[in-house]
Order: structure tokens, then C-alpha cells, then sequence
């Protein structure tokens, strides 16, 4: 896993709630054995019309986001499916970070283990950002340490939550397997006390 | 101290606390399927590290499996390359798998319960989110993602911060012609699909200790689609007369063992939850969604919510335009093409059995392609006993093999562009059934009664 501390980048703004994984990555592109390339497919069906053509006005296609390294979404990201394709498909298509006002529990997860940092921002820091964005270019600063987003040379900032446990896995490029895998003495004492039924 | 159902599994499965709030806990059981384990798999063999408990997976092929001819090789190429490498990962690390044609084939969430693996008071994951269906047995069960697979594969556990619970309460005698998955999608109604999201929800209340395991493994499996990790209800002797003989279940010799245990896993009256809901059954009406998400559901003879009414008001009028509905029409009467009757959510016998009591000595409307696959090859088999397929084919409906199916449209079974689909699944999200499908999610009833109608139609007044 890559590591993550500080970003600082123009974003891509999806205005709609409850955009679920289905969306990011319909199931039909789910056929691959390997992790690569998934963002070519990311949005696909909103990217893309029958013809394959982009479609004008979504934002993705706006050439001016084209180096944008940070999506910012309506509420509930990432709902429905777990596939953490999802979560390919945003980092391979080039973004570090999600910032949504709430993020779908699965989702969260698979982002977090995958180098992507959900950034959950109160729903008035993102009036704010959308505010702004309607009248100016807008970056965004994300600072992972001091767990800090801002909007960069302005006066609009919050601190953001993070598991203080995933916070140090994403600083430092580790994932849980390692971690995991360390405890096997511990796994196997439990395993000589699991109850009977659970076989 | 008293504790809820979901405390005493999760602490039972506690191997230690870790920094930051996180639970290494042991997992159970581990169902894996072609989609989201092949990525697992090479994760391990390029850290050189072995399964650690091959003996705790259960393996099937189910996402993009053919439903038609399932004894010929799988003709599209993508979908026979992650089957083939499914069996091949299985093979190599001796892992029990029922591959297609087996008699123990299905979705993963059918025959976990069907064959007696999934238990009260097990944890239990899988590389897809409706894995909150085991629920239903007072396991705690919940869907996770492939880095997930892969850490579960190498040590059997996962870090996990413990999650909130909540409680959901139905009471009362349901209403005439309405069953399980109206009391899911009423709820999902109610809370919104984010409304769950950070909690694990316990069903109880005298509706959910009435209903059949079929209809508990409904309710659960869709608690995901509210955002809740996963749901579970308390077993009882429901659960142990279901359980019963089962292939994997406890054996008679132990059975008087296991009841104990499995009364033992149940709610203390003291215990406290972080969120309660209570609803009354008498409230709940046949359930239909009309939008691009589950929430998104209205009682049959009720209207789609007018724009006054809403909150996300551009989301709601992309999700209508997307479906082609205006806001506050009704849906009765709305010309229907396809019926799929299937998924994790709606494919089990009782659901099978449901559909042909009502459609016996009806037809299909000529306008209709009616659809049932089967959640296993048991179910299958199960239902050709009793001689439903004999309905089925009287009444113009197609019975194919079992799998996911046009619930995910991986496979062949896809719903064309533009048409709308009355579907037992669990999502009705854009292009879920195939690109530009629309998804309109009921229970197996309503489905069957469209079915015959050819367009949307309140059945009430058909019932007997």
C-alpha cells in the first residue's frame, strides 16, 4: 500500500447522494483476476454513452478536473455492493482522496486499505467548498497527521475523524495482513478455547 | 453486566484488543466466491503465505455463472476464466468447493444455510455484502472487501472497530398478502439507505419471531441496503426445527447441547441499545420501490412522493427520470416486461412455492418474459418434487439453474435497455439488472401477480 501524508490538489465535485458501487464500477467490468486498470471503467455508464462517447457535463469529463486528485461526493458514498473494485477504480484512475459528508461502511473500509483516504466533512464545510467552487477554482490541502482539510489560501478548514490505528497504517504504507499474520500464537490459544459449534 | 446478541457473539470472538479501538476477531466461517477472491488469492502467493485454516472456507461459483446449460463449458470467456480460476485457487490449496452441476451448488448465501454450515453464534464473512443473510441464524455475518479476503485467508481474523447496535422492533399480525420482504422494504423506507451505516441491527419483536427462516434470511440479508453492517435475529425453535438433519448441522448425539447454547444466545432484558426503532405491522402495506435505490419504496396503492415531499430533491428527480416516473403518480397499472424472481434475497423454496400457489392455473401475460432461477441446485430439485416446475411451465414461466443471475446481470441474463423489471432482488440501483435497466424491487408475490397482469396491479383483491 502506498503511503499517504499530505495532498494538495483541485478536486472533481459529483453532486448527487448516495452514489453507490455499482456506479463507480458496474458489475460488468468485474471480470478480472488481477487489481489493474479498473479505472479505466471508473463511472463508466455516466462517463460514457451507447457509442462510447464521453458524455458532455459530467464532471469527470471536464477537462479542466483532468489532474484533480481529489473526488468530492453527496452523502452516503459508496453504498450497496462491497466490491472493493470500487475502491481500484477511484485510486487507478488517479484519486488519493474521497471527501463526502458520509461515507457506507463497507466502502470506507476498502478505501482504507487500499491507500484511498475518506475524508468525512461536516455538511457545512461542504456548503462551503461547493459554494466557493461555483466561483472560483478551488484546491484542496489535506493534511493526514494533523487530520486536517482546508480550502488552500482561504479561511476554511475542519479536522477530520480517522481510527487512530488506520491513520498509522496509512502514514506508514502498512496494510493488517502483516499485523495479522504476526499474532499466530494468539490466534491458536484462542482457537483451543472456540466453542464447539461454531466448526 | 447485561448484553445485546450481537455484544455476546462479538466477545466471544474477541482474540485481543488492539491500539486504537480495534478488535481482532476470529472469524468462523469464510464462504468466497469467483468474483472477489481471485485478487485474495494472488495477494497470498506473492507474500508467500500460506491459507491458514482451509478447513474454516467454503467455496462456489455464483456471480456470473450461466443459468441455462450448465453442464457445457461457460461460453464467455471472462466469466469461464475466473470460474476456472475458483477451482484451480481451490484445488491448489485443498479448499471444499460445490462447483457447478454439484448437488450442493448455489449462491453463497443459499446453501451456507441449506446445508447446515451457517450456525447460531458463528462469525462469518464473504467478499459480498449480503452476507448479513446469515443472520438470520444469530451469527454475526457481514460482507467485506477482497484486501479482507486475503487477510481472513492468512490468519483467520480481521481488525475491526466493534460497531454500534441497533434494534428494530416489528409487532403485530401481518396484514393479508403481505410477508418478509414488505417488512424490509418498508423499513429501508423509513431509515433511508444510509440510516443503518455504522450499526449492526438486531430484529425482534412478535412479526420477525413469526416468520420462517426463509423470510428471517430475507429481512437480514437486506439490512445492508439500509447501510447496517449486517442484521441478526435471535435464534429460536424456528431456527433449531430448520437446522434440524441439515448435512452440516450438529448431530443428534449433541443436539440437546446445542439447543442450550442457542437459547443462550438471545438479548438480556437489561441491555441497552445505541438506536431503537419500533414499527407496527398492521402499517405495513405490499411494498414496490419506484427509484434508483432501496429506500426508494412505497406501499402498492400508495404515490411516488411528490417533490415537496423530498429532501435531495435533484437526486430524486435524476432517480425518476432515470426510471421514467413522474412525481406523485401512482405505479398501479404501469405496463411490466420482465419478472425476475431469484437473488440471495428471494430464491429459496418457500419463496418458489409462494409464486406457483399464486400463478396455478393462470398464465402469463403475453407481454411478460417471467424469469425464476433458483438459489441451489437443492432448491431446484426441492422444487421439481413437488411439482412446481410443472406450474411454472404451465404459466409461461422459464425455471433455470441456479445462481445470481439478473440480479447483478454478470451473466447472460440481462434486462434490455429502457425496460423496467419487477425483480425479487435487493437493488434496484442504474444499470444494475444490465445497462439502462430499470429495477422496480418487490417480494415474490407481487412479482408472480405482475407477472400474470402484465403491468403493476395491487393483488389484494386477486387473493383468495
Amino acid at each position: 500500500m502506498d503511503k499517504f501524508k499530505t495532498l494538495r490538489s483541485k478536486l472533481v465535485h459529483l453532486p448527487m447522494h448516495n452514489i453507490d458501487t455499482d456506479q463507480i464500477i458496474p458489475a460488468r467490468f468485474l471480470k478480472a483476476t488481477d487489481r489493474k486498470g479498473f479505472g479505466d471503467n471508473l463511472f463508466r455508464d455516466w462517463r460514457y454513452d451507447q457509442n462510447n462517447n464521453l458524455i458532455d457535463g459530467f464532471p469527470l469529463n471536464d477537462p479542466s478536473t483532468q489532474s484533480a486528485e481529489i473526488l468530492v461526493a453527496g452523502k452516503n458514498f459508496g453504498s450497496g455492493s462491497s466490491r472493493e473494485h470500487a475502491a481500484w477504480a477511484i485510486y487507478d484512475y488517479g484519486f488519493k482522496v474521497v471527501v463526502s459528508t458520509f461515507f457506507a461502511d463497507i466502502f470506507k473500509g476498502n478505501a482504507l486499505n487500499n491507500g484511498l483516504l475518506p475524508v468525512q466533512v461536516s455538511q457545512e464545510f461542504y456548503e462551503k467548498l461547493l459554494d466557493l467552487q461555483s466561483k472560483e477554482e478551488v484546491e484542496l490541502e489535506v493534511d493526514l497527521e494533523s487530520q486536517k482539510i482546508s480550502v488552500a489560501g482561504k479561511d476554511i478548514s475542519e479536522q477530520f475523524e480517522i481510527n487512530p490505528y488506520k491513520k498509522k497504517c496509512l502514514l506508514n504504507g502498512y496494510d493488517d495482513i502483516d499485523f495479522l499474520v504476526s499474532n499466530k500464537s494468539e490466534i491458536e490459544k484462542y482457537e483451543s478455547t472456540r466453542n464447539a459449534f461454531a466448526n | 453486566m447485561a448484553k445485546t446478541l450481537f455484544d455476546k457473539v462479538w466477545d466471544a470472538h474477541i482474540v485481543k484488543k488492539v491500539e486504537g479501538d480495534q478488535d481482532m476477531i476470529y472469524i468462523d466461517k469464510h464462504f468466497i466466491h469467483e468474483v472477489t477472491s481471485p485478487q485474495a488469492f494472488a495477494e497470498l502467493k506473492k507474500r508467500d503465505l500460506p491459507i491458514y485454516r482451509k478447513e474454516n472456507m467454503v467455496a462456489t461459483p455464483d456471480h456470473n455463472v450461466p443459468t441455462l446449460n450448465q453442464h457445457l463449458p461457460i461460453t464467455e470467456d471472462l466469466s469461464r476464466n475466473q470460474v476456472d480460476t475458483l477451482l484451480k485457487n481451490c484445488a491448489e490449496h485443498n479448499i471444499d468447493i460445490y462447483e457447478l452441476g454439484h448437488e450442493n451448488h448455489g449462491i453463497v448465501h443459499v446453501i451456507g444455510p441449506e446445508l447446515g454450515i451457517t450456525k447460531p453464534g458463528m462469525t462469518i464473512v464473504c467478499g459480498d455484502s449480503h452476507t448479513s443473510t446469515h443472520g438470520a441464524f444469530g451469527a454475526i455475518a457481514f460482507g467485506i472487501g477482497t484486501s479482507q479476503v486475503a487477510m481472513v485467508m492468512a490468519s483467520q481474523c480481521l481488525l475491526q472497530s466493534k460497531p454500534k447496535v441497533m434494534r428494530i422492533t416489528v409487532d403485530g399480525d401481518l396484514n393479508p398478502g403481505v410477508g418478509a420482504k414488505d417488512v424490509i422494504l418498508y423499513i429501508i423506507s423509513k431509515l433511508g439507505t444510509g440510516g443503518g451505516t455504522g450499526y449492526f441491527v438486531e430484529f425482534a419483536g412478535s412479526t420477525i419471531r413469526q416468520l420462517s427462516m426463509e423470510g428471517r434470511m430475507t429481512i437480514c440479508n437486506m439490512s445492508i441496503e439500509m447501510g447496517a453492517r449486517g442484521g441478526m435475529i435471535a435464534p429460536d425453535e424456528i431456527t433449531l426445527e430448520y437446522m434440524k438433519g441439515r448435512d452440516f448441522a450438529p448431530k443428534q448425539e449433541v443436539w440437546s447441547d446445542f439447543e442450550a447454547y442457542c437459547t443462550s444466545l438471545k438479548t438480556d432484558e437489561d441491555a441497552q441499545f445505541d438506536m431503537e426503532y419500533n414499527f407496527d405491522a398492521k402499517d405495513i402495506a405490499p411494498m414496490i420501490t419506484y427509484g434508483t435505490n432501496p429506500g426508494m419504496g412505497i406501499g402498492i396503492d400508495e404515490q411516488i412522493p411528490s417533490l415537496a415531499e423530498v429532501e435531495q430533491v435533484d437526486s430524486f428527480k435524476k432517480s425518476l427520470n432515470y426510471m421514467g416516473f413522474e412525481a406523485g403518480e401512482k405505479l398501479i397499472g404501469k405496463p411490466i416486461n420482465w419478472v425476475f424472481i431469484g437473488s440471495c434475497t428471494n430464491s429459496r423454496i418457500e419463496d418458489l412455492r409462494e409464486v406457483a400457489a399464486y400463478i396455478k392455473g393462470k398464465k402469463k401475460a403475453d407481454n411478460v418474459n417471467a424469469i425464476i432461477v433458483p438459489g441451489s441446485r437443492r432448491v431446484e430439485q426441492q422444487a421439481k418434487e413437488e411439482d412446481l416446475h410443472k406450474v411454472f411451465e404451465e404459466a409461461g414461466f422459464l425455471l433455470r439453474e441456479p445462481g445470481c443471475s439478473a440480479c447483478l446481470a454478470m451473466n447472460e441474463d440481462k434486462i434490455p435497455e429502457g425496460e423496467y423489471c419487477v425483480s425479487t432482488s435487493n437493488r434496484n440501483f442504474e444499470g444494475r439488472q444490465g445497462k439502462g435497466s430499470r429495477t422496480l424491487l418487490s417480494s415474490p408475490l407481487m412479482a408472480a401477480a405482475v407477472a400474470i397482469a402484465g403491468e403493476i396491479v395491487d393483488y389484494r383483491s386477486h387473493l383468495n
